[in-house]
């Protein structure tokens, strides 16, 4: 049995609450600056720039990447050999608020959904799944809502083709458009229920983009990503030889009357930052 | 690229091309949701506006709180999509140019063809680096919205580029 201290916990989510909103993930930098390599559009090419040059200043100014700072999500995996002497729940809200304070980071967050009222910062969405060992493992996404605004989800039928599938995914893309702030990444989550499937989709984010990995779904996301850049959104949404970063499917289990699909996509200012206590 | 000095007039807004490259100065005015639905319901019971709607530019922006030693935090455009429902009486009130990104309905294209008013894009999630063209900011009404607050900003050299013109031309997406 390992013991971790509660006020650890809010320590460690506000540095990360931080890190996500001032610093670009490493795949995400390396996507775009290969965006960048590639394009030969003069307008696209100069938004590749301007977008690098954001996270630069970010990063260098301790500044948000993006002002909407988003919805903060927590992941967090848990060892079932470890006791948290504190409340756990209390320390991640009370963490993410510090961080978002801290960093001055942006108040999205409305106590009510119909009754709206003033902005404030807690509380944040909160996942958590138990693995064995005595690791703590912390993750935050900041989402920002102009792409969590364009997810979608369809029960497909168990005996629809790979073929309906894309042209689902694609339909959202293209839905997506210029609102989302494209380049987009694309989360998948193809199975399980109706709710797991969107979490799959959220959870296919934080992995680093075009991950090398033996899954069926492999071929499945190379083909995407090859349809979806053919549509030339292209950043800004004013065309361009790159619409989309990546694309990550997650899988599951699922019903033999059902097939799930839910898209989850990220603006290009996609960010998480993950810590392992 | 061309500057442009606000606020902005007929003969301003009658020279200026969908999928042209600005750079703005002056005085804008951010507001989004809340405080879109707030002017719309004043407009509409006929109450005193907190701004001068006329010839100004509404900035589809909530800014994060200012860092110590800044102007403004990062400040990039919201979607304007959702605006669109309170855009014609906005513009019915005055207002000639937004600034926001993506798409917008095509009844707020007839509205913008209408009144001769213009919708710019700003370069989307680039907050940090739009917040270094902000000069100063002002709250200028409803503070109890926190970042959905009416501010005044002044600007220099603020680029955007224009999305749809006086003649409803739209270059909001790739073609």
């Amino acid at each position: 049995m390992r013991i971790i201290k509660a006020r650890d916990i809010s320590r460690v989510v506000s540095e990360l609450a931080q890190e996500a909103n001032f610093v670009l993930r490493k795949d995400v930098w390396a996507a775009l600056k290969e965006a960048l390599r590639k394009e030969t559009n003069q307008r696209a090419r100069s938004l590749w720039k301007a977008i690098i040059e954001n996270a630069t200043l970010a990063k260098n100014q301790k500044l948000a990447i993006c002002q909407d700072t988003g919805l903060p999500i927590v992941f967090v995996e848990l060892g079932q050999d470890v006791k948290i002497e504190g409340n756990l729940k209390v320390a991640i809200i009370k963490g993410i608020a510090a961080g978002y304070k801290k960093g001055y980071l942006r108040n999205s967050i409305v106590a009510h959904p119909l009754k709206r009222g003033r902005p404030c910062y807690r509380p944040p969405i909160i996942h958590i799944d138990i693995i064995k060992g005595t690791r703590l493992k912390l993750t935050v996404l900041p989402k920002g809502f102009g792409c969590e605004n364009k997810s979608k989800l369809k029960m497909f039928e168990p005996t629809a083709d790979t073929k309906e599938i894309k042209q689902f995914i694609l339909d959202s893309v293209k839905e997506a458009g210029p609102d989302a702030c494209p380049p987009f990444i694309v989360g998948v989550g193809i199975g399980g229920t109706a709710d797991y499937a969107m979490l799959l989709a959220k959870k296919a984010l934080l992995q680093p983009i075009r991950r090398s990995q033996a899954l069926a779904s492999k071929r499945l996301e190379k083909e995407l990503l090859r349809q979806i850049n053919q549509l030339n959104i292209g950043p800004m949404g004013l065309g361009g030889r790159t619409t989309c970063l990546g694309v990550n499917i997650e899988t599951y289990p699922t019903h033999i009357a059902g097939l799930p699909v839910a898209v989850n996509i990220s603006c290009h200012a996609l960010r998480s930052a993950s810590k392992i206590i | 690229m061309k500057r442009i000095f606000l606020p902005l007039s007929k003969e301003i807004i009658k020279n200026l091309k969908a999928a042209e490259e600005l750079l703005l100065n002056g005085i804008i005015y951010t507001a989004r949701d809340q405080a879109h639905k707030r002017l719309v319901e004043a407009i509409k019971k006929r109450k005193k506006l907190p701004i001068d709607l006329k010839n100004q530019v509404i900035y589809y922006c909530g800014p994060t709180p200012t860092p110590k030693g800044r102007v403004i935090g990062s400040c990039g455009p919201t979607t304007a999509a959702r605006l669109d429902k309170f855009t014609p009486d906005l513009l019915k009130a005055g207002v000639r140019g937004m600034i926001g990104k993506g798409r917008r309905s095509d009844k707020v294209k007839a509205a913008i063809k209408k009144y001769k008013a213009v919708y710019f894009l700003a370069p989307a999630g680039l907050g940090a680096l739009l917040s270094t063209k902000v000069k100063s900011k002002e709250l200028v009404a409803y503070p109890e919205l926190g970042p959905e607050a009416i501010y005044r900003l002044k600007v220099r050299d603020f680029p955007v580029i224009v999305g749809i013109d006086a003649k409803g031309k739209d270059k909001t997406v790739s073609s």
